[in-house]
């Protein structure tokens, strides 16, 4: 296999051109995600064979509409194609265009060009030529922008081999740039431009002084030189218009011959669809319809992938105990590591279905629409239309979400975005509310029909959502953060949702959430095993202490292992640790054991049951929320004579659960995407405290 | 008073006339609103914002503020 030659090859196009899809086809089930390098975002990565010696290496570029970048996303095509020494930067560049935008997107291409990187270029979509009356003189335009283009479908999966053999050939390429564009924005500055940097393609040169940001693989002379031409910044906005303005007259030029539309024979569709998603009332009530069906499914039908993984990891424990030895090595084994994974794998279910909804919305085009309709609204609380669909995948887990707002190009919009996605009502919380919930609310019915129970659960995801808004109101008028970019978003044709992109794409976001968020809650699942199961002088002769106490005596053996167990937990390090921060929630209204809990569920939410599961010496093989639920109900606070759970520490818990930024997987996230510690700590602090004040006013309010 | 995009009726067409350099970001011109472009408005939002338009063969929702940037002529 090593002997194999690799050809870089990198995947460029607009948004929309079915640029996925094309990657899907070339290299199928052979996807991986790597780091761009000094940036830890990921790069999709395939292996592809195109014969029994070489293989391409396809590199999945973001979508963009032109190499000047508008968002972070839209950087990294930037950043891959002028950084000649980089590990990315590709042999070949594979640029898609779609049939219907031919013209829009060849602007992107002639950029490309003339970085004089060989290019080859895939009209995509030629299935549909016939129905919308397009006709292309393929030769003649090969010749015109001198390169070799290739038809393809790659929904219809043609035109791939023909690819392929383009892709074997490719250092027959020309690399000539496609015309002398910089001699006629202003030959003369184009010719101290081409001086200064005699080492780098003309177009790259120009590319590094129109941008903004620092690039690293200059050297400090060539860095000085790009600031120098910089200065004048009122002449390099005026060239960079008449650049794409005579970009566009060759395009118009080389399609005037080689392209023609049939207008009599395009359909309408779009327009009967626009009409309908986007009207003013039918629009929201249809967007209102989807999102109820989405959390429909959401709770539904992942309960029961999550009951059996649930009960899975729960019998894998068991059954690890029974065939290793017993000893520290087994416990690890069955209470930390088991354990934490199990509640990394639990969330699958819920992610997994939540994205398919997305993607699909995304595939059809619907999603374009949703932006449209609630841009507005959005913008009163200082966030953008682009932020509705991160905000929805926060329900499912704030990681993926968190990441979905890359295409947001408005830094402001963005940010307090990611700032306020945490309050969603993610999944981790669900198991919480829902042991609470069961605890303090009674099961009964309302007006006939609706349960308080589960009133009580939709009040609770309002609450996060009411938070988020808020938070975002408040955050948009304190926030001095420069914001200045532009709002343009591209309404795609309706198209029928491919199967093979919605699969990769929730196999995609599914993997972020587990390298993302599982690493995480799997280390700190450990560390906290560990800390519940060591501990000083008391804990180590927990067994001698408990056993030689008279009204221990007559207890049975499994009675008295599980006085054991909750005695070496409370003299544990965590148990320590439970009861040194008892005075700091004792005007929540909680003691050490549920301080253990919320020490616990710092890596993630959901923990907090399985802890206090333990803590309430449940039996750990049954996992049915019944036996934990009627422990932590005949539970008695020692001070009052009362229950332990009764409502106004229900309440205060609730409260404390739906605000508190419990999620280390979400900070580090947010650390990564702001590329500062500021922002999650503001995070981690200004939702701290609202939870911890509002628990406490719930808590006296309502004892 | 210049007319605008912002200024046309659903449904109705007119010309981008010559584009102020300095209000314009690039974005807008590499997307295809270029002088000269016949640009037509397809539909407004609820509130009136963003402004949906067909220009250059292309399909764009642009939001408001930015429609009043770009003069057009009939």
């Amino acid at each position: 296999m090593s002997d194999d030659k690799v050809v870089k090859v990198a995947l460029i196009g607009n948004p929309n051109t079915g640029k996925t899809s094309l990657f899907n086809q070339l290299t199928g089930l052979k996807q991986k995600v790597g780091n761009y390098p000094g940036i830890t975002v990921e790069k999709k990565l395939g292996i592809c064979k195109l014969s029994d010696t070489i293989k391409a290496e396809v590199t999945d570029l973001p979508g963009t509409y032109s190499i000047n970048p508008t968002s972070l996303d839209e950087t990294l095509v930037l950043d891959t194609l002028l950084n000649e020494k980089n590990d990315s930067y590709p042999d070949l560049a594979v640029v898609i265009v779609e049939i219907e935008n031919i013209k829009r997107n060849l602007l992107l291409f002639t950029q490309i060009k003339d970085l004089k990187i060989p290019t080859i270029l895939v009209i995509n979509m030629v299935d549909q030529m016939k129905r919308k009356g397009i006709n292309i003189d393929v030769k003649q335009l090969e010749e015109s922008l001198n390169t070799k283009i290739v038809l393809a479908s790659a929904r219809k999966k043609t035109g791939i081999e023909e690819l392929k053999s383009a892709i074997l050939d490719y250092k027959k390429l020309d690399t000539n740039p496609i015309s002398k564009i910089t001699d006629r924005i202003d030959k003369d500055y184009f010719t101290r431009l081409k001086d200064a940097f005699q080492e780098f393609p003309l177009y790259k040169s120009w590319l590094l002084i129109t941008q903004n940001n620092e690039f690293d693989f200059l050297t400090e002379k060539q860095k000085e030189l790009v600031l120098k031409f910089r200065e004048d910044l009122e002449c390099i906005k005026r060239y960079q218009h008449k650049e794409t303005i005579l970009r566009y007259q060759i395009i118009n030029n080389v399609l005037k011959d080689s392209f023609n539309v049939d207008r009599s024979k395009a359909t309408d569709l779009r327009g009967v669809l626009d009409r309908v998603l986007t009207h003013k009332i039918f629009g929201y009530v249809i967007f209102a319809l989807i999102l109820l069906f989405i959390f429909q499914g959401i709770f539904d039908w992942a309960i029961y992938p999550m009951d059996l993984i649930d009960g899975a990891f729960a019998s894998l424990s068991s059954w690890i105990k029974t065939v290793l030895p017993p000893g520290t090595f087994t416990n690890l084994i069955a209470e930390g590591i088991i354990p934490g994974i199990g509640g990394v794998v639990i969330f699958i279910p819920q992610i997994a279905i939540l994205f398919t909804f997305i993607s699909i919305l995304e595939e059809t085009g619907y999603m374009s629409r949703v932006v449209f309709l609630m841009d507005k609204i959005m913008r009163k609380f200082g966030m953008s239309g682009k932020s509705v669909i991160p905000l929805i995948s926060g329900t499912a887990c704030s990681i993926p979400a968190i990441m979905a707002s890359r295409n947001i190009s408005n830094w402001k919009e963005r940010l307090i975005t990611i700032l306020v996605i945490p309050f969603t009502t993610c999944s981790a919380r669900l198991p919480v509310y829902a042991i609470l919930i069961a605890l303090i609310i009674p099961d009964k019915r309302v007006l006939g029909i609706l349960n308080l129970q589960g009133l009580t659960m939709m009040a609770l995801y309002l609450l996060g959502f009411t938070a988020a808004i808020l938070s975002a109101v408040l955050l948009n008028s304190t926030l001095k953060v420069k914001g200045k970019s532009l709002f343009v978003i591209e309404m795609p044709n309706y198209k029928i949702p491919s199967i093979k992109n919605i699969f990769y794409e929730v196999v995609e976001k599914t993997k972020a959430f587990i390298f993302g968020a599982g690493k995480i809650i799997l280390a700190i699942s450990i560390v906290l095993w560990f800390l519940a199961s060591n501990g000083p002088s008391k804990f180590k002769n927990a067994e001698e202490f408990v056993t030689s106490q008279q009204e221990n005596q007559n207890l049975s053996e499994t009675l008295l292992q599980k006085k054991v167990a909750s005695y070496k937990l409370e003299h544990s390090y965590i148990g320590y640790m439970g009861k040194s921060i008892e005075p700091a929630i004792k005007p929540m209204g909680y003691d050490w054991k549920i301080g253990i809990a919320l020490i616990s569920s710092f890596a993630a939410r959901e923990v907090f049951v399985g802890a206090l599961a333990t803590i309430y010496n449940v039996d750990s093989d049954s996992e049915s929320s019944g036996t934990i639920k009627q422990r932590m109900a005949a539970e008695v606070n020692p001070d009052t004579g009362e229950k332990r759970f009764d409502f106004q520490t229900g309440v205060s818990l609730l409260l404390f659960y739906a605000f508190a930024m419990q999620c280390v997987g979400t900070l580090a996230i947010v650390k990564r995407e702001t590329n500062s510690w500021k922002w999650p700590i503001l995070q981690l602090v200004g939702m701290g405290l609202l939870a911890y004040i509002s628990a406490i006013i719930a808590f006296n309010i309502f004892s | 008073m210049f007319k605008t995009i912002a200024n046309l009726q659903i449904g109705e067409k007119a010309f981008i006339e010559k584009l102020c350099l300095e209000n314009i970001p690039l974005k807008l011109l590499e997307m295809g609103c270029l002088p000269g472009i016949e640009v037509q408005l397809i539909q407004r939002a609820p509130m009136h914002d963003p402004l949906y338009i067909k220009v250059n063969g292309s399909h764009l929702a642009i939001r408001k503020e930015t429609a009043e940037k770009i003069t057009i002529v009939k």
